[in-house]
């Protein structure tokens, strides 16, 4: 995204004001932003490793060493573990199929010929628009009759294609591959599906990372669609969460224990792969 | 070979394409290949509109039809009513209740989140040292889960002794009815949605504003004009699609919430949207319709109703959107054409 300049160019723009490296202030901004964006997650882990009066204090920063009591509460009262299988189940089942499905399609819209491409094109961007989760209802319905109310595949069905991805995945491929590259493997013999797997997928996997981490990311901090089609006993880590707070006695210590332990797992990604997700929201927004 | 008019069209578009290949054998091989040249692409895409229309446009179309029925959630489907269901929403308070209490939270997030994201994409654009670290801290609630958001502020904004009361006595400020008060629980949820997606948004903006030429400032720059002159003339009017993006998708999603207010008083409100429904949203208002009070039938017309508002804010993104295409396109168009020249010279070079 950013080149950096060759020094003599650089001294040239100094001298103009522009692109000098900033002073303490803006840094001292930026900082108190952050601090103040990161202290309610502090200040949760803060309460979670503490007790339920920790949460009435007035500016706590230093942890207590309640945290792996709180979290066996939070072991007691939710089955975490499970919904942190069916979690890492419904979405990564969802990010494989939409990365998929969204490649397939988003090639065949950039770089083939067919007849309504650009019409069906159009329809796939109106689509985009639509609120999907609004037809809950009848899906609702559809669930029932199928008698997959309480399981995994009632969650992971309705999210299989996004019309976002098809449109990601287009906009991606049509400036990254050249024709002449198709042609090129055309000449050579290969058919559709190999010009597809030795051209196209290598070529598109930069964006389907990203197109991947945010999937994953969708699909594992959905929740209303899980809360209606799923019960406590088979929950993904949101509707899990969701009943830690259920009672109407709530000790906060254990709420937020628990929502530290929902978190850190994104945290985890957010670490291995917040220069892909920065990338993308970035991109997202020269493209879309 | 060609059995129709169509695929003489369609042969005579691939001859014009590429130079004449010799073909190896007339027969079955060249069928072959025009089977998979012509009909591959349809294999390719069928999966997405088959499953999208199955889980996507098809149900939508069938909520319709729910709507102009008495339908409940476990008898069934009850007698025609035509629009009955819509004409009783419309006229319900909760119904309007919901709607206005999501357009203020709207409001509530969506304008100091885009004035702070802008400033924040201002000072991010400076030439900082250890980019990444500062984007990255930017963006860090946004991996906290709306539901984990909800609880986290929920007890941030506890009446009897959460923080946020806390530090508002330590400047002398009594305790805030942030769970019964309308305006206050709407600042409560908006401040939830704010917290996730101002640094998210941030970066949208950067990346705007970082497409904006350096020698536009460097000149105005040697024209005598400052850093909010440049700011105001320059940033602001280069970066004004993007801007409206943010607007546009942040309504969408913002006419959608649901976990936020779902979970905010749950101990005393049962999940509802306040006692007094005071931050009931129009989603939730549709959930306690289908689930708590089981009327399929005008759950469905709501669901209709928020469909066609959002899909009204949807058409002012295109409408919009177009208008300003046709100003911006030239550029990228130039800077697409460059590269592609780039690439081609690269490859004759070859």
């Amino acid at each position: 995204m950013t080149t950096t300049l060759p020094p003599v160019k650089r001294k040239r723009r100094q001298s103009m004001g522009i692109d000098r490296r900033p002073g303490f202030v803006l840094y001292g901004l930026l900082t108190a932003f952050i601090l103040g964006n990161a202290y309610p997650l502090w200040w949760t882990f803060v309460v979670a490793s503490g007790t339920n009066s920790t949460r009435g204090e007035t500016f706590p920063l230093i942890p207590g060493g309640n945290f792996l009591s709180n979290m066996g509460k939070v072991l007691d009262a939710i089955p975490f573990w499970k919904a942190l299988v069916n979690s890492l189940i419904v979405s990564g089942t969802i990010t494989v199929s939409v990365v998929f499905f969204s490649t397939l399609a988003g090639y065949a819209f950039a770089k083939l010929r067919f007849k309504g491409r650009d019409g069906l094109m159009v329809f796939v961007i109106a689509t985009m628009a639509v609120p999907t989760q609004l037809g809950i209802i009848p899906l609702f319905m559809l669930m029932k009759d199928f008698g997959w109310t309480g399981k995994l595949g009632a969650v992971i069905v309705p999210m299989l294609v996004t019309a976002f991805g098809v449109f990601f995945m287009r906009q991606y491929l049509v400036d990254v591959i050249p024709d002449e590259l198709i042609e090129a493997a055309r000449v050579d013999g290969a058919n559709q599906f190999r010009t597809f797997l030795n051209v196209a997928v290598p070529a598109a996997r930069p964006a389907m990372a990203i197109l991947a981490l945010f999937t994953f990311m969708m699909a594992w901090t959905d929740f209303l669609w899980p809360m209606i089609v799923l019960n406590a006993q088979n929950p993904t880590m949101q509707t899990a969460l969701a009943n830690l707070q259920s009672g109407y006695y709530i000790d906060y210590s254990i709420v937020l224990a628990g929502a530290v332990m929902a978190t850190i797992p994104l945290l985890v990604l957010f670490v291995a792969a917040g220069r892909q997700l920065i990338a993308g929201i970035m991109q997202g927004a020269v493209k879309g | 070979m060609s059995t129709s008019s169509e695929t003489e069209v369609a042969a005579d578009a691939t001859t014009r394409r590429r130079p004449q290949v010799p073909t190896r054998s007339g027969g079955f091989g060249n069928w072959l290949s025009q089977f998979d040249r012509k009909v591959t692409p349809y294999i390719y895409i069928s999966p997405f509109f088959l499953l999208f229309g199955l889980i996507g446009l098809f149900p939508l179309a069938y909520t319709l039809y729910v709507s102009l029925f008495d339908w409940d959630l476990l008898k069934g489907k009850g007698d025609f009513v035509g629009f009955g269901n819509f004409r009783e929403v419309l006229n319900s308070d909760l119904f309007l209740n919901s709607i206005g209490n999501t357009i203020w939270i709207f409001l509530m997030s969506s304008i100091p989140q885009v004035i702070v994201a802008l400033i924040l994409a201002a000072i991010l654009d400076q030439n900082l040292r250890g980019k990444s670290f500062w984007r990255m801290g930017v963006l860090l609630p946004y991996v906290v889960a709306p539901v984990a958001v909800a609880l986290i502020f929920s007890s941030v904004f506890n009446e009897a002794d959460g923080l946020a009361n806390n530090l508002l006595n330590l400047i002398g400020i009594g305790d805030q009815a942030w769970k019964h008060d309308r305006v206050e629980s709407w600042f409560a949820i908006a401040s939830m949605v704010n917290w996730r997606w101002t640094g998210y948004n941030a970066l949208i903006l950067l990346a705007a504003m970082q497409a904006v030429p350096r020698d536009m400032y460097e000149s105005a720059a040697i024209d005598g004009a400052g850093w909010a002159r440049r700011f105001t003339s320059i940033t602001i009017p280069s970066i004004r699609p993007t801007v409206i993006f943010v607007i546009i998708t942040s309504t969408i999603g913002g006419l959608q919430i649901f976990a936020e207010p779902r979970l905010f008083d749950v101990s005393n409100a049962g999940g509802i949207g306040g006692a007094d429904r005071q931050f009931q949203t129009t989603v939730l208002f549709l959930w306690e319709m289908a689930f708590f009070r089981r009327d399929f039938g005008q759950a469905a017309a709501v669901a209709w109703l928020l469909f066609l508002l959002i899909l009204l804010f949807g058409l002012v993104n295109f409408f919009l959107s177009r208008a300003i295409a046709t100003s911006g396109s030239t550029s990228r168009a130039a800077r697409r054409a460059a590269k592609k020249q780039k690439y081609l010279a690269k490859e004759a070079a070859k």
